[in-house]
């Protein structure tokens, strides 16, 4: 199915019997959700762009390359810095805008600017018994009734087919500096990387990026090129000596955004988001490789299969692990931590709300 | 404005209420005799007052559970109150219900600085948040003008803003968990001091339904790093028009003020006159503030300062110590009780596209000569967050009446322009009954879907947000 306009697609839902699987640019499997696929790449196009305003409104099924075109031609970009998984979860097509809100995409970045969701101003949607609803608008300031706009941010297609999304845009800073230092693979070494990431986001200094990876911890600063100067030599002198310019900044950040180190090896990936202070802890007592992104709040693991029951004990009360990319071994593994059960009643109260019917496939249930 | 008959069955019943509260409270919690309850009668919205049926204050998570359980079983509605100091009568309380207020609960519980998060007692005003960590050297950052007062539990339910938020963003960008009691006393505990909660975003869709989904008792927020150092500097000119346009083309070029404020010409006049802070007289006056080191603040000034002459300005005064900066916006920060002085005032706070500004502006001015009303305008005018004041005399007959009229023509207006209702004070009451010209009918159907699956029986905050034909069917009586 290929719907080109809302009220095709509301058709299209309403007449279906069987379980759909909504597809954007496929980049991002959809847990383990099989059936027929409902395409969103016939609903396309840039509907507004208003750089002075600093918003973007396009059709879900636009491809996220042509966004990022188009905002580079006016100097800005999409403020959360939207990963590239393809690598790591062996996928190929392209990104559609409505695939990076249904999966909350976000990058390094999300340490200043927040996650898609902050930067989602609006949306519209059919839902799972056809009907089409818009929340939200184009503005920044906007409290008028619920926030389903967050509620889709994340949702995973499964309780509405995104159609439309409004997002705050932001300029590109005319200068970035990358900060390095050296912290080895080793328990001590990786510990002491990520109490300066933490000190570094404890100071005024506005860092915009802040991991720990292939040991060396990475510490980012944007914007105006005299405050960006002043911001390194004062994050230099707060940390200490061991930290130097890196002269590739930005390959740097694109290899810890995608997670590019796993790409194409073998072992299960996993995701898991945390306090920040317990990512050492935890990437010690486990074994595999770790790229550690958001100061720590962040952390992707490749491990052996198997590993499911160790990786949720070491997260304990402090945060979330996910499955994000099961080997062989794992196929039978949980994608996603149980939930407490008030929150698990909510959840499907509302899955049940929005899809009624369950048209919309939950193998990738959250 | 319209609030449903009050249940005769429920007032009838009165005593048993109150007894069964009794039961599961503390006796200094439940509060019932009318001469106390009046106190609890309206919000900031004070156009509109009923005295509930009583006000319970607990202290606890597990009191406000047995309390909300209590009047779930007995099918009393609830309304939840963080300070009352809603603009849109988000804690109007009916005749027929029990208030729940969390002034009580205003504990720090626990300060964490590492990982840059702070856990509160809901009841906790939002000043004191930012109080508790500032000799730290941080802060928390939604700062609405009635942070004095205001309590963290009615932000998170209004997902508040300030004039801050155009670099820091509102209540919703700054939450990272919360403990929710709902209507049934069912606790449920949501996120924590990591990034995203999990699963689909709940603390999204609590954060701004108004004390509709449950009760938040506890939150855990991210604090920041203070700025070393913050600088105004005021700009007028000769139109809204270019003012606006000013606006515009510091944004696009990718400066990020902490604040632009707006003032048009009966504003300006009316602070003028009340705080004598020296503004010049003009169509349009721009106050922007920016944050950093001497050299950064220096660095972006200069910018802002070559795009506003490139408009050619009546004036560009900065400031060169603490007591011109503190003088530059003090008329701003006396704009309300300026317009006090005239007059009653009614505040709007519908947000627009920043590109309609001027257009906007036009178009309020000529409804004013229409309603024969006059409307200063102050707002932020870095998100488009607009502030209409509508003056009128409360003891006129018909001119509150008129008043309303004209606000409702002015948030048409908003909608009209691509923009909405409210952008941080909340529908409440006050515009409840606009819904319809911003929601279709199905828009609407969705989000009291949301409430059906978090308030089965509607039973908390009933009569507010939704039109009362939408949620007639669902409502009890």
């Amino acid at each position: 199915m290929r719907p080109t306009t809302e009220v095709e697609l509301s058709e299209m839902i309403r007449s279906t019997a069987a379980t759909v699987v909504v597809r954007g640019g496929g980049t991002r499997a959809l847990g383990r959700a099989e059936g027929p696929v409902l395409e969103t790449g016939g609903l396309a196009g840039v509907r507004l762009y208003e750089p002075g305003a600093l918003t973007l409104v396009a059709r879900a099924g636009t491809p996220l390359a042509e966004i990022e075109a188009l905002l580079a031609g006016e100097r800005q970009r999409l403020a959360f810095e939207v990963p590239d998984l393809r690598g790591l979860l062996g996928r190929d097509g392209a990104s559609t805008i409505g695939g990076v809100v249904a999966a909350n995409a976000s990058g390094p970045r999300r340490v200043q600017a927040g996650a898609c969701r902050d930067s989602l101003l609006g949306v519209r949607f059919v839902d799972g018994a056809g009907m089409v609803v818009k929340n939200g608008g184009r503005v920044m300031k906007n409290v008028t009734g619920y926030d389903l706009v967050k509620l889709m941010a994340g949702s995973r297609g499964t309780l509405g087919v995104l159609t439309e999304v409004s997002l705050r845009v932001q300029a590109r800073p005319e200068a970035e500096v990358t900060l390095v230092a050296d912290c080895g693979e080793k328990a001590g070494g990786i510990e002491a990387g990520l109490a300066a990431l933490r000190s570094a986001l404890g100071s005024p200094f506005e860092v915009s990026g802040a991991a720990c990876a292939g040991g060396r911890a990475l510490l980012r600063v944007e914007g105006m090129a005299g405050s960006v100067a002043y911001r390194a030599a004062a994050l230099r002198k707060r940390l200490g000596g061991a930290w130097g310019e890196a002269a590739d900044g930005p390959a740097l950040w694109a290899a810890v955004r995608d997670v590019s180190a796993f790409a194409g090896r073998a072992g299960s990936v996993w995701r898991l988001v945390v306090t920040p202070s317990e990512a050492g802890r935890i990437v010690t007592t486990l074994s595999g490789e770790a790229v550690i992104d958001w100061g720590g709040g962040l952390i992707w693991l490749l491990t052996e299969a198997g590993q499911g029951a160790a990786v949720r004990a070491a997260v304990g009360r402090h945060g979330h692990a996910t499955l994000a990319r099961a080997s062989e071994g794992d196929a039978g593994t949980a994608l996603h931590p149980p939930e407490l059960p008030a929150v698990a009643r909510l959840s499907s109260g509302l899955r049940a709300a929005f899809d009624p019917r369950v048209i919309f496939a939950q193998g990738g249930k959250i | 404005m319209d609030m449903p008959a009050p249940s005769q069955a429920i007032l009838d019943q009165k005593p048993a209420i109150v007894a069964a509260l009794r039961q599961v409270l503390p006796a200094d919690a439940v509060i019932d005799a009318p001469e106390e309850t009046r106190a609890y009668e309206c919000d900031a919205l004070s156009a509109y007052a009923c005295p509930p049926l009583a006000v319970v204050l607990p202290r606890t998570t597990e009191e406000i559970a047995a309390a909300l359980k209590t009047c779930h079983q007995m099918g009393v509605p609830v309304v939840p109150r963080g300070s009352g100091t809603s603009l849109a009568g988000g804690a109007l309380p009916t005749a027929d219900c029990v208030v729940l207020g969390i002034g009580r609960m205003n504990r720090v519980l626990e300060v964490d600085y590492d990982n840059r998060f702070i856990r509160v007692e809901a009841g906790r005003t939002n000043l004191a948040v930012t109080g508790a960590v500032e000799e730290d050297g941080f802060f928390y950052a939604p700062d609405p003008s009635s942070q004095l007062a205001c309590a963290i539990a009615g932000n998170i339910a209004m997902n508040s803003g300030g004039a801050h938020c155009l670099k820091y963003g509102v209540t919703t960008n700054n939450l990272l968990g919360v403990t929710l009691v709902q209507m049934d006393g069912t606790v449920v505990e949501i996120g924590g001091p990591w990034m995203e909660a999990g699963g689909l975003d709940l603390l999204g869709v609590i954060c701004g339904s108004e004390g509709q989904l449950g009760v938040v008792t506890e939150a855990t927020l991210r604090i920041l790093p203070k700025p070393e150092g913050a600088r105004p500097v005021l700009v007028a000119f000769g139109s809204n028009e270019v003012a606006g346009a000013c606006v515009s083309d510091i944004i696009k070029a990718g400066i990020l003020p902490v604040a632009i404020e707006f003032m048009d010409r009966p504003c300006i006049r009316a602070c003028e006159a009340f705080a004598h802070a020296g503004y010049p007289d003009c169509e349009a006056l721009l106050i922007i503030e920016v944050e950093g080191s001497e050299a950064e603040i220096a660095e972006q000034l200069a910018r802002i300062k070559a795009i506003a002459l490139s408009h050619q300005p009546l004036e560009f005064r900065e400031a060169a110590d603490e007591d011109q900066a503190r003088r530059i916006w003090l008329g701003r920060k006396s704009a309300f009780g300026a317009m006090g002085q005239i007059n009653d005032y009614m505040c709007l706070d519908g947000t627009i596209p920043v590109s309609s500004l001027p257009h906007v502006l036009r178009r309020i001015g000529e409804m004013s000569a229409e309603f024969g009303l006059d409307v200063g305008n102050v707002f932020h005018a870095g998100d488009g967050n607009m502030h209409p004041l509508i003056l009128y005399d409360a003891n006129k007959p018909g001119d509150l009446a008129r008043c309303e009229a004209f606000g409702a023509e002015i948030l048409k207006l908003c909608v009209e322009v691509s923009g909405c209702l409210t952008g941080e004070h909340g529908v409440g009451i006050e515009k409840r009954d606009l819904m319809a010209v911003q929601f279709a009918a199905q828009d609407l159907e969705a989000q009291m879907r949301v409430k059906d699956v978090f308030d089965p029986t509607w039973l908390l905050n009933p009569a507010k947000v939704f039109p009362l034909a939408a949620s007639a069917g669902r409502r009890a009586g």
